[in-house]
């Protein structure tokens, strides 16, 4: 593997999220823990695929990995592993951060021994996210130093060294990265790997145990690391000022991606400028960014989402008695909202340095294109899952939804997904719905979804006996951030086997009493347990229960087992659509003469168009894909 | 050769777009060429148009600015079509010719246009090139290697700033070996379709 190459100087192409991760290899580190999210899905990935690259072998990894029940143990985990002394590192999507918070508040408060790297993998336009909140807040919130790099090779940099700040600040250090940083490539240059420790040791000391008197002696410590981490704010290789042209009265001050767009736009408009570039945005260097106001009669604030360090810089400028103009989004010249990229910065700069903006935008085309949105799968389970519960109750029902591939079940035209918040909410506010309104309630949820938060919105479920359908779409596996495996599942993320935890077994534990196991490929027998479940007054669980068709089909192609293929008998078609229109398969199409065909370029043979058309026209290919 | 080589790739999740995108950075690497290339992973895979940029040269991350593409390469022509705004008149878009029809079109909801009207509408904008990388991809053994036909094109295009054996031989260094030949061959027919 080529991220294992122990050759330093040497530079090869790595994913930010694996610059990440070879940094952290660099370090040495003991432990890693995560759940899967995007955009920080890969880090963990790197270490799943290096664990069982050496597992395969009988070869120990050196260090330990997992992909936690959520985040908040993952957090916990690697916590209790850097107390020990471990060099440990969790990473996890912006969102995850709020999951881990109750654990994050307090851990700050005690801090750790070995280095601690928090990885937020925050998402600017929400890509793949429920919101775009800006994680810089917790480390203001939490009081922990935070590190934000720019490139791949700053990602990886920044990871090595953030292991030594956090053991000399014996406190855990937040890496915030963004989705440009997470996929982006660029050239790494490596360092030399570091073998991990492997055991740590647990000094047993009252510090350790937050109690309130405890707490209010840490509280104060914890004020007193910032101080320190200020003064190695000062001197950090990361925070740096880079000279374009000749500059005179103007500064920019900027960090993370948002440094690629200044430094580019200023050199493509000619500007005189410095540009203070941030690496470490918390603390902030009080004295150099004191300075850096001093010597700037104008300075740009440029950093996406929220005004994190312009704020701040304003606090300085003004404690110094500072005139110095500051543009950023009080000014109206950047916005809170989405993430930038060369366009927005190099318009800001045209208007703030009055020059013309060189950008020449070609006239939008007036042919209307089709819009292609992400959609479930050919061949999902899910929506066999979707089409059953419908049939079941056509009308009148309420369906909140959860965070992973059945999101996708909004689109048409299955329109089942009514409502969402977060990770496991769909349960919970089922609950709510039941208790509010008189519609019927059934809610969609994953299996990783339902080991993460969801239980306890069952067993509230149970206890209040609320009136709904909870269905775990249990497909075996964390689809959409890329098949990691969960509590549900014979293996775990270092290739090893470990203990698989049904679902049913949990929801029977919980106290649910109408629980009805389907497989959805089955939609008759499907549609009547949904019935059932329905029809019974109080909690009702359906667990569906069907591979995730990618995973399985790249089984079958392992194993060297046929995939078939399926396709319209023409004659027997009547056009009708519910193949189309209501089952929602997106291998089928109209062909120009409005006739209905299965592309098999698509088509990843599960069979169930074959059993909702009404006319029996559609068949198993017999040439095989 | 320019001092900033802009390449917009473009195409429909399960193309192999990203790989393409991943392959041509690593050649870039090999080649000694400072290089950054961005994509989008996640839910925007899920059949979703994909869009993905690399940079070579001197350049300082990998978004592109508007108007400023070098190349456009699209493994689908309505996509090519999107992402429009990054081209000029001196843009090169070298598009497949088989449009894949989003599931919008077959709800009746949206229409696709015409595939000749968009070859039409892109030569608008700039010089376009098309390329029968589905039937070509099936010829050399195997439609997945799309994607490959498609960076022979390009690496026929007279644009990167190495040699298309760089390319190539990235390229082969990441494919199992039982599909190098296959690989190989895409590649080949890939950079002859383009100097006719």
């Amino acid at each position: 593997m080529e991220i294992l190459e122990d050759k330093p100087g040497k530079k090869i192409l790595l994913l930010g999220n694996e610059a990440i991760t070879r940094g952290a290899l660099e370090a040495g580190v003991d432990v890693a823990t995560t759940y899967p999210g995007t955009p920080a899905s890969e880090i963990a990935d790197t270490f799943s695929s290096i664990a069982k690259y050496f597992t395969k072998q009988k070869k120990d990894p050196g260090f330990y990995f997992e992909y936690s029940t959520n985040e908040k143990v993952a957090l916990e985990i690697a916590a209790a592993a850097s107390i020990s002394g471990l060099r440990s590192l969790t990473c996890m999507k912006h969102v995850g951060l709020n999951v881990a918070s109750d654990a994050f508040m307090t851990y700050m408060y005690v801090g750790c021994r070995g280095g601690h790297i928090i990885v937020s993998a925050d998402d600017p336009f929400c890509h793949s996210s429920q919101n775009e909140q800006d994680n810089r807040y917790f480390a203001l919130f939490g009081g922990a130093p935070m590190l934000e790099p720019t490139t791949p090779e700053e990602a990886k940099e920044m990871t090595r060294i953030g292991f030594e700040i956090s053991e000399q600040l014996q406190s855990p250090i937040l890496l915030r990265t963004t989705t440009r940083l997470n996929h982006a490539r660029g050239p790494v240059k490596l360092d030399k790997l570091q073998k991990p420790r492997k055991k740590g040791h647990f000094e047993k000391s009252q510090m350790w145990v937050t109690t309130p008197v405890i707490a209010r002696i840490r509280h104060p410590e914890l004020l007193k690391m910032l101080e320190k981490a200020e003064k190695i704010s000062e001197k950090s290789e990361f925070n740096k000022i880079i000279n374009i042209g000749r500059p005179r009265e103007w500064g920019i001050v900027t960090s993370g991606v948002s440094f690629n767009y200044v430094k580019e736009a200023s050199e493509d408009l000619k500007l005189d400028v410095k540009i203070l570039k941030l690496g470490m945005t918390h603390p902030l260097p009080r004295k150099m960014c004191e300075s850096f106001i001093k010597s700037c009669k104008n300075i740009v604030i440029v950093e996406e989402l929220e005004p994190f360090l312009e704020n701040q810089l304003k606090e300085i400028a003004y404690d110094i008695g500072s005139n110095a103009k500051i543009y950023g989004k009080s000014t109206g010249h950047f916005s809170r909202l989405y993430e930038y990229n060369p366009d927005i910065v190099i318009e800001a700069f045209s208007k703030i340095f009055n020059v013309k903006n060189p950008i020449v935008k070609p006239n939008p085309s007036t042919i209307k294109l089709p819009r292609r949105p992400p959609v479930l799968c050919p061949g999902c389970p899910h929506r066999a899952t979707y089409y059953a519960a419908k049939k079941a109750q056509p009308k009148d029902v309420i369906y909140p939804t959860d965070i992973g591939c059945y999101t996708l079940g909004r689109e048409k035209p299955l329109e089942m997904a009514d409502v969402l918040l977060c990770m496991g909410s769909n349960a919970g506010m089922a609950c709510g719905f039941a208790v509010a309104i008189d519609q019927k309630i059934i809610s969609f949820m994953g299996d990783s979804t339902f080991f993460h938060a969801a239980i306890p919105a069952i067993i509230d479920a149970v206890h209040h006996n609320h009136d709904v359908v909870i269905t775990v779409l249990d497909n075996r596996t964390t689809a959409m951030t890329g098949h990691q495996p969960h509590p549900g599942t014979d293996f775990d993320g270092m290739g090893c086997p470990a203990k698989r935890i049904p679902v049913e077994d949990v929801v029977k534990g919980c106290g649910v009493e109408h629980i009805e196991i389907v497989d959805p490929n089955n939609i008759k027998a499907t549609t009547e347990a949904f019935k059932r479940a329905v029809d019974f007054k109080g909690p009702a669980v359906v667990i569906s229960k069907s591979p995730c068709i990618l995973l399985e089909n790249s089984f079958k192609r392992k194993r060297g087992e046929k995939i078939y293929t399926y396709e319209i008998n023409q004659n027997e078609c009547k056009q009708c659509k519910t193949c189309i229109g209501r089952f929602g398969c997106p291998a089928i199409y109209f062909a120009q003469d409005s006739s209905i065909h299965i592309d098999i370029q698509q088509c990843n043979g599960c069979g169930n168009c074959a059993t909702v058309c009404p006319f029996g026209a559609i068949h198993r290919k017999e040439d095989l894909k | 050769m320019k001092d900033k080589i802009n390449i917009v790739l473009t195409g429909i999740g399960g193309q192999g777009v990203i790989t393409a995108a991943n392959l041509l950075g690593k050649a870039a690497v090999a080649a000694g060429v400072n290089v950054f290339v961005s994509e989008i992973h996640g839910m925007a895979q899920r059949g979703g148009s994909v869009n993905c940029t690399v940079r070579l040269g001197n350049v300082s991350g990998p978004l592109v600015p508007s108007g400023t593409a070098d190349v456009i390469l699209s493994t689908e022509p309505a996509e090519a079509l999107r992402y429009i705004h990054f081209s000029n008149k001196k843009t090169k878009i070298i598009t497949d010719v088989t449009p894949i029809i989003p599931f919008t079109v077959a709800t009746g909801d949206e229409k696709y246009p015409p595939v000749e009207k968009i070859f039409e509408e892109l030569k608008k904008y700039a010089e376009v090139y098309t390329v029968d990388a589905t039937k070509i991809a099936t010829n050399a053994g195997a439609i997945v290697t799309k994607n490959v036909v498609m960076l022979g094109a390009l690496a026929g295009a007279d644009i990167l700033p190495f040699k298309s054996n760089v390319l190539l031989n990235v390229i082969l260094e990441n494919v199992p070996e039982k599909y190098k030949q296959i690989n190989q061959k895409a590649f080949e027919l890939g950079v002859k379709s383009i100097k006719k």
